[in-house]
């Protein structure tokens, strides 16, 4: 396999969205455990990054503290230019409403709504009209071509049409930044293949994506890779993924189990 | 970035967003719910059922009249049992505001249905001399036959009280069906309906006042005198009549107003609703326990949820509003589905008893509050917990 590293970009190139400085998190107790031991990089706008690592590495943790639902025990994290760790419970809330939006490896959507209904919820709780909601709606699943799914529930999709649904829920509202968990970690390689070239795609037209990821191919072809290893960066590096375009996806991944997290 | 506040989700979204649980575990909410309804319903039927049988006591008392005040013969000072004047009735009729004064006077006869009964075998009923316009004045009517006039109250014939029928064997009146009274043959010429304001009149063989005494050794002298008045005028009435009665001796004679007797009725009937409401808010308190561990389980389930809604930007506070909501939202099913099986428990045992339907505001009013009370004091803890489940926790999946 292939792979073309260079230098890591200049994070003051682009604007950036989310810096994490000195982050670092333990979990008291009786037997204390130190996740993140000074976790240090910048995610700038239009930028798709990965995130990889082994089981136990810190990825988790990380996740919850970029997606501002768990708070570093040190350091600084910055969401589109705020210092997160200076807000309310309340703030984080609006700001995970409106800047941040969430894809999981289990798909979390509600069986009992419709596509549409399940990606209109994305901005339930950021004070747009209902009838906004779904207009925006039907857009983004438009943009991840499922717009002729729209009246349909979870059980009569697919695993890759549903992590599409829930890819759409997180982009409703254009938000700064979208955090996807092991995005292709349920789905078998077609499905997955699909989705990394969505991702790929909606990265193309400005979205912002940081993929968490423990698979370490998905994270060779993407535009960033940062490995994590027992709390801290080991590797920040940029990728050229167009020299990469002879070996892409398609075929190329065994089928992904699930990795107990 | 505005601070401070949170989205404030529209009516419309919190509908949505309470009802969650109950769309997707109906059977679990129908069975919470159903707790409640049953404690709700037994509550309201309750109400309902002696609400609607106190008005149809009360319908009925209002039938028979208010303004009836009887007269009887007490006792003197020597508490021996004192007479009443044979002029008595004609006094009374006298007093302003009176209508009607009708009498019976109680024989020492005994009836029996043929000659060949034994002698004790009296069955308990009581012969008695009545006036002519008796069952007007008690609010009865005849029930077969004819009451005694003018002609048949000087002839050996006799009218029997619904009681005095039933215990003799007569319902049919045939010409030349006879009893014994007082060892003379009397033809039955009527049976009356039952007298609710006079029981005494149920229990009676009824003569004419001049058969009576020229058969059955009468006195003449009336026992219990019916009067009715003006019913606005009653109580003035009542203070008279004790004078008019016996002028001689009014202490000897003792007045008395039956319809009290029935309203007091009504007022111990209801006596019972305590136990009965006890027993309903017993249930009402176990359905609420039910939508309690209704919403425990729901929150451990709906972790996940709860996460995915954190990470959508839910507060707490939303988090808290939600499944406090859920729990009102599934009691008060529950209250409204109570609400409806009582009213119509009570409207169907009310018209089986003829009664009137009355469910008071209190029954139906005061179990929507019960079911809403219940409902959120059950999910309140459940819905503090949710709240407070730190969402990375929510989100780490089994």
């Amino acid at each position: 396999m292939k792979e073309i590293t260079t230098e890591r970009p200049d994070a003051g190139a682009a604007e950036p969205v989310l810096v994490l400085d000195a982050v670092r998190k333990s979990y008291p107790g009786e037997n204390p455990v130190v996740a993140l031991r000074g976790v240090d990089f910048t995610i700038g706008r239009g930028e798709l990054a990965a995130i990889v690592g082994p089981s136990g590495s810190g990825k988790s943790t990380l996740l919850h503290i970029m997606g501002t639902l768990d708070r570093p025990s040190e350091g600084v994290v910055r969401v589109m230019g705020e210092d997160v760790t200076r807000l309310s419970d309340r703030e984080l809330a609006r700001l995970r409403a409106t800047r941040i939006g969430f894809v999981f490896q289990q798909f979390f959507l509600s069986e009992f709504d419709s596509a549409l209904e399940n990606v209109a919820d994305g901005l339930l709780y950021s004070g747009v009209s209902r009838a906004v909601r779904r207009t925006q709606a039907a857009e983004a699943l438009g943009m991840v071509g499922l717009a002729h799914r729209i009246g349909h529930r979870p059980s009569q999709l697919s695993g890759g049409e549903r992590q599409r649904v829930a890819i759409a829920r997180a982009l409703i509202g254009n938000p700064g930044i979208v955090l996807a968990d092991e995005p292709t970690g349920n789905l078998d390689s077609n499905s997955a293949a699909a989705i990394f070239s969505l991702l790929l795609e909606l990265n193309r037209n400005g979205a912002t994506i940081v993929v968490i990821t423990h698979d370490r191919e998905l994270a060779a072809r993407l535009p960033r890779r940062i490995e994590i290893l027992d709390g801290q960066i080991v590797a920040d590096v940029a990728q050229d993924i167009d020299n990469l375009a002879g070996v892409t996806p398609a075929v190329g991944w065994p089928a992904r189990t699930t990795e107990g997290r | 970035m505005n601070r401070g506040f949170d989205y404030r989700l529209r009516l419309s979204d919190l509908a949505r967003v309470f009802s969650v649980g109950l769309r997707t575990r109906r059977m679990r909410a129908a069975l919470s719910a159903l707790g409640i309804a049953i404690g709700v319903a037994a509550m309201v039927a309750v109400l309902g059922l002696s609400t609607s049988s106190q008005a149809a006591l009360l319908s009925e008392i209002d039938r028979l009249g208010t303004n009836l005040l009887t007269v009887t013969k007490g006792t003197n000072v020597l508490g021996q049992a004192a007479e009443l004047p044979t002029t008595a009735p004609g006094m009374i009729s006298r007093i302003g505001s009176v209508n009607e004064v009708e009498s019976t006077g109680t024989t020492n006869a005994d009836v029996y249905r043929n000659d060949l009964i034994p002698a004790i075998n009296t069955n308990g009923l009581q012969v008695s001399a009545a006036s002519l316009g008796l069952p007007a004045a008690v609010s009865t009517s005849v029930a077969r036959g004819a009451f005694l006039n003018a002609a048949t109250a000087s002839q050996p014939a006799a009218v029997l009280g619904s009681v005095a029928a039933r215990r003799l064997g007569i319902d049919e009146i045939d010409p030349g069906l006879r009893i014994r009274l007082g060892g003379q043959w009397f033809y039955v010429s009527g049976i009356l309906r039952p007298a609710d304001l006079a029981p005494e009149v149920d229990n009676a063989v009824l003569v004419g006042y001049p058969a009576a005494e020229k058969w059955l050794g009468f006195n003449g002298r009336p026992s219990t005198i019916y009067v009715r008045s003006d019913t606005e005028r009653v109580n003035d009435v009542y203070a008279l009549l004790a004078y008019a009665a016996n002028p001689r001796s009014p202490s000897e004679v003792s007045v008395s107003r039956p319809s009290a007797t029935l309203v007091a009725r009504a007022a111990a009937d209801s006596a019972f609703n305590g136990l009965f409401l006890g027993l309903g808010a017993v249930a009402l308190l176990v359905g609420g326990v039910g939508v309690a561990n209704t919403m425990v389980i729901s929150v451990l389930e709906r972790r996940p949820e709860i996460g995915l809604r954190r990470a959508l930007g839910a507060t707490k506070g939303h988090i808290r509003t939600q499944f406090l909501g859920e729990a009102v939202l599934l009691s008060m099913l529950g209250g409204v589905v109570g609400v409806v099986t009582g009213v119509a428990a009570t409207a169907v045992f009310a018209t089986v008893k003829g009664w009137l339907i009355v469910v008071p505001a209190l029954a139906w009013a005061g179990g929507l509050g019960a079911a809403l009370a219940i409902g959120a004091t059950a999910g309140l803890l459940p819905a503090i917990r949710a709240a407070r489940m730190a969402p990375t926790e929510a989100l780490r999946t089994v």
